[in-house]
């Protein structure tokens, strides 16, 4: 079996993996860092965001064998182990952002990476646009979208400008 | 009220694991040496299996078993069944086939389950399960509801005629003729309520494990309600005693419904994992979701309503055709019976109704519950009638809807519901000042401005919720009892865990019973642990569905606090060397009336415990209480839901461009998870209408078997929505609690078909209303306008 080489959440992983090793299935499986969710076997839901080399991308559609040297950050790895939560992780709670969560790790680094890309005032059109990618079906959206925007804003404070990567 | 009691916007304790990915969903836990399962499928709608050949499969790399219908017959494991016995009018017991949880002999639905691959890894399983070869001789397959018990149709199941399940009534036929004879004024709908599929965004897992040491099986599930599962898959199924079955619904990514209902993927797990002596671990994809997950509505109604000249209601006559797919699942049969006919009388005074229903199977997947269950399709129903009464009569929709309101409470409608309490004209008059309902005709001549039609729809729902009396749902043929337990157990140092029935899967019980606990003892809500979904844990309770939570979950765990308090009311009176009756206790404190002499409620809690202070042999030592609340009637939540829609001419797109609800649901807890849970429910609501529908082709193809296909609602399709409340205590339960978590799905579908039918001008709009059918309608209303 080949070998992939990895930084998941700062520390270096090595590992034997069977070549059709989907990325999600790699951090779930072999790191048990079961985070990361699968909603959905057609890439549309979204659960399985991380952050790839500081970049959103599906997990359930990434070969880990293509990524081999990169560096993953997942929700685990977004605030210091001992630290405060991220910004965004803070909104998603303060503005009741979640229900059943299942949605809510791929909703969080989602919400990052957008704030990486647009910045730190996003309005509510920018925001529903953006979350093309991922699907709720608990909160109708309008708690999240309210999230994301205090995520943001909060983001600007300087706090978790960038994920760990 | 306190920063954490009854009433406050509390943050919800369980978020700090969901933000920072620590949740345990089923798929999360592992156990050693587990193996993994893959079911082998038909890709036939209908067809006799005349033999599965496992020769080759067994063969492939890490399989371990592969298992088929005919060894679990062999080994005599029980079928699933329908838990709500229905009788036809003519008085005959509804005609539930055999669902065995794999198919022998003959597959009904694309996705009927005839083989499970057991292998090391998932991979392996697949794999194998792709060399396994069933030898298929298709039948010719039924899939709509309305051509179901026509003459020539396959029959799919024999000791089911026409493949009719039941014909139920409720009413007086020929009462209801002789009103309809006599109308001045009749509405009339044909509507087709769409199926959909639940999709709550985990999939369905199970995970069985087999301790021979203790003979004992243990299943972890994504289940609403684990003791409602230990108990049909031990009394009915027969896998195991209850006492030597566990089972876990850890956290639960979203039901809906779905998760109520015993399924056949779990009963195989338990098998094969004593069969092979591993664990076994199964989770959906997303696919397998579509095929196996139970699915909603699927009505097809015609419905008319009499009026008389000063438009008030004399009566409603209902034909439903209800397709429950291709087994009759857990509560099936209740669903568009005494979930649906019951509420016929929206929120109207209405002197007569009848309405009919014929149950039907078909080659598609089972469906059962789904959000609202029952309650939306009746609301359609209602609310689509008086939208077009209203129009055919030249009224007002909202004066129609006045002139005809339930004013005098408690009400009994002519189809067996008891409404307590309620104040419709109060939420409607409130949601349209809000909704600024007086400025709609100028926004609508701004939209006409850019060629765009605008539309205002009304909803002014009833439900349903707390389901109910057991004594009155047992006369109506439920299995089961609908009370719920709690247990309220006092720690020496004056914490407390909170031990209940209910299942939590987004909801937020572990803040929101929290806070009852918190508001009634006078302690921090950090103080408090709300246990669930573990029946080694918690005693009986019937689980999480139909907004019952609140209403009866809470009731119970009211009830264990009286208790409680009763009891250390006593030893308090013991500590402070007092006469019970002078125990006052307020704020978390037993005070000594007229004295400062008090003592906090961590220190009667101690001196429970450590018993020195008060005789044992009349008070017991510890604080530890239990109740079993049963409800005195159903509650009956009501709104008024408020959409307003533009629409692009030329494209046919809808877009809603404002939402206002404002919703009675008695007392609330939590505003900010209430709020939430409207939100929610909205979303679904507006799927249906407008996105969301199961499309079947001719042979049984689910052809929307995906997230490609299925529209599922994005952030995109929706705007801020505006939610407000007026609250009529509910009388029925010592909270006042009436629930809210169906209310949205219950009321959206018919705001917005309503207000599509006001901007188009033509009533024939199907859900979902897309982009093509609303384009249709327009063309169709300015070819009727023309030919006028
Ligand atoms: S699991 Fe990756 S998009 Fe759904
Ligand atoms: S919170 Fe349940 S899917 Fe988003």
């Amino acid at each position: 079996m080949p070998t992939v080489s990895l930084t998941v959440n700062g520390k270096a992983v090595t590992a034997d993996v069977d070549p059709r090793t989907l990325l999600v299935q790699f951090l779930r499986e072999h790191l048990r860092l079961t985070g990361t969710h699968v909603g959905c076997d057609t890439s549309q839901c979204g659960a399985c965001v991380v952050h790839l080399d500081g970049k959103a991308v599906k997990s359930c559609t990434t070969l880990v064998l293509s990524i081999n040297g990169s560096s993953v950050t997942t929700i685990e790895g977004l605030a210091d182990a001992n630290g405060p939560l991220h910004p965004m992780q803070e909104a998603f709670r303060q503005n009741h952002g979640l229900q059943c969560g299942y949605c809510t790790p791929g909703m969080i680094m989602a919400a990052v990476d957008m704030v990486n890309r647009k910045g730190n005032d996003l309005d509510d059109h920018t925001i529903r646009k953006e979350l093309d990618g991922n699907l709720c079906r608990c909160t109708g959206y309008h708690n999240i979208v309210k999230s994301i925007a205090a995520g943001a804003r909060a983001m600007a404070g300087g706090a978790g400008q960038q994920a760990a990567e | 009220m306190s920063a954490t009691g009854i009433g406050a916007s509390v943050r919800r304790k369980e978020d700090q694991r969901f933000i920072t990915g620590k949740g345990h969903y089923t798929d999360d836990i592992s156990r050693p040496g587990q193996a993994h399962a893959y079911f082998v499928r038909s890709p036939h709608a209908h067809a006799t299996v005349r033999g599965i050949d496992t020769a080759a499969a067994s063969a492939k790399p890490g399989v371990l078993a592969i298992l088929t219908g005919a060894q679990l017959a062999a080994d005599k494991i029980g079928n699933l069944i329908c838990g709500w016995m229905i009788h036809s009018k003519d008085g005959s017991p509804m005609n539930m086939a055999p669902h065995p949880a794999l198919a022998a002999g003959k597959v009904n639905h694309a996705g009927d389950a005839v083989a499970v691959v057991i292998a090391e890894t998932l991979a392996q399983a697949r794999d194998a399960s792709e060399a396994v070869k069933v030898d298929y001789q298709v039948l010719p397959a039924v899939v709509d509801p309305a051509k179901a018990q026509a003459k020539g149709a396959p029959q799919i199941h024999e000791g089911a005629p026409n493949n009719t399940i039941y014909q139920w009534e409720i009413g007086d036929s020929a009462a209801a003729e002789a009103v309809f004879k006599s109308a001045k004024h009749v509405a009339t709908v044909d509507l087709i309520n769409n199926r959909l599929v639940p999709n709550a965004l985990e999939p369905r897992a199970a995970l069985a494990e087999y301790d021979d040491g203790a003979d004992s099986l243990t299943l972890w599930n994504t289940s609403q309600n684990p003791h409602v599962a230990r108990l049909v898959i031990s009394a009915f199924v027969g896998m195991a005693p209850e006492h030597k079955l566990r089972v876990i619904a850890p956290d639960v990514g979203g039901g809906f419904g779905s998760k109520i209902f015993i399924y056949p993927e779990e009963v195989v797990c338990l098998w094969a994992a004593r069969k092979v002596g591993r664990p076994v671990k199964w989770t959906a994809d997303r696919s397998e979701a579509f095929l196996t997950d139970c699915h909603g509505r699927d009505h097809v109604t015609h419905a008319e309503l009499a009026l008389d000249d000063n438009g008030r209601i004399t009566g409603m006559r209902v034909k439903t055709i209800a397709n429950l797919g291709a087994y009759m699942s857990t509560f099936s049969s209740a669903v568009p019976t005494y979930l649906y006919a019951t509420l016929l009388s929206g929120q109207y005074e209405i002197p007569m109704i009848h309405c009919a229903v014929d149950a039907v199977y078909t080659n598609t997947v089972p469906v059962d519950a789904y959000r609202g269950a029952g309650r939306p399709e009746a609301t359609f129903v209602v609310e689509r009638l008086i939208e077009v009464a209203a129009r055919q009569l030249g009224l007002d929709p909202a004066e129609l809807r006045r002139r005809n309101f339930v004013k005098t409470f408690p009400y009994q409608t002519v189809v067996a519901s008891l409404y307590d309490a309620g104040d419709y004209n109060a939420s409607m008059k409130k949601a349209m000042d809000i909704h600024d309902v007086k400025g709609f005709g100028k926004r609508r001549r701004v939209s006409a401005r850019s060629g765009k039609l605008r539309g205002l729809g009304y909803s002014t729902y009833i439900e349903a919720c707390g389901v109910a009396p057991s004594a009155v749902v047992g006369s109506l043929g439920a299995g089961v009892g609908l009370w719920e337990s709690a247990e309220v157990r006092v720690n020496p140092a004056g914490t407390v865990e909170v031990l209940t029935g209910c299942h939590a899967h987004g909801q937020g019980h572990e803040t929101t019973f929290a806070q009852l606990v918190s508001e009634r003892l006078g302690i921090p809500i950090e103080q408090v642990s709300v246990v669930h979904g573990d029946t080694d844990k918690v005693q009986f309770g019937m689980g999480t569905y139909g907004s019952r939570s609140g209403a009866v979950g809470m009731s119970a765990i009211a009830k264990a606090l009286d208790k409680v308090e009763a009891k250390a009311k006593k030893i308090a009176a013991h500590l402070l060397e007092a006469a019970e009756a002078d125990i006052v206790f307020q704020d978390g404190k037993f005070t000594v009336a007229g004295t400062d002499k008090s003592l906090a409620f961590g220190e009667v809690a101690l001196g429970a415990y450590v018993a020195h202070k008060f005789p044992t042999g009349e008070i017991e030592p510890g604080l530890k209480e239990g109740a079993f609340y049963d409800p005195t009637n159903f509650t009956f939540p009501a709104g008024c839901h408020i959409c307003e829609i533009e629409i692009d001419q030329d494209t046919g797109r809808t877009e809603i461009v404002a939402w206002t609800a404002v919703d009675d649901f008695g007392v609330v807890i939590n505003p900010m998870i209430v709020e939430g849970q409207v939100h929610g429910g909205i979303a679904q609501g507006v799927g249906q209408a407008l996105l969301e529908g199961a499309v079947y082709d001719a042979d049984g193809q689910l052809v929307s078997g995906s997230f490609m296909d299925y529209a599922m609602p994005h952030a995109e399709n929706f705007p801020s929505i505006k939610v407000d409340t007026t609250v009529t205590k509910c009388p029925s339960n010592p909270l006042g609690i009436k629930g809210c978590g169906e209310a949205g799905a219950i009321a959206a579908p018919a705001a917005v078909i309503n207000a599509i039918t006001d901007a188009v001008g033509h009533e024939n709009v199907t859900m979902p209303a897309t982009a093509q059918v609303v384009w249709a309608a327009v063309r169709k209303a300015k070819a009727v306008r023309a030919a006028a």
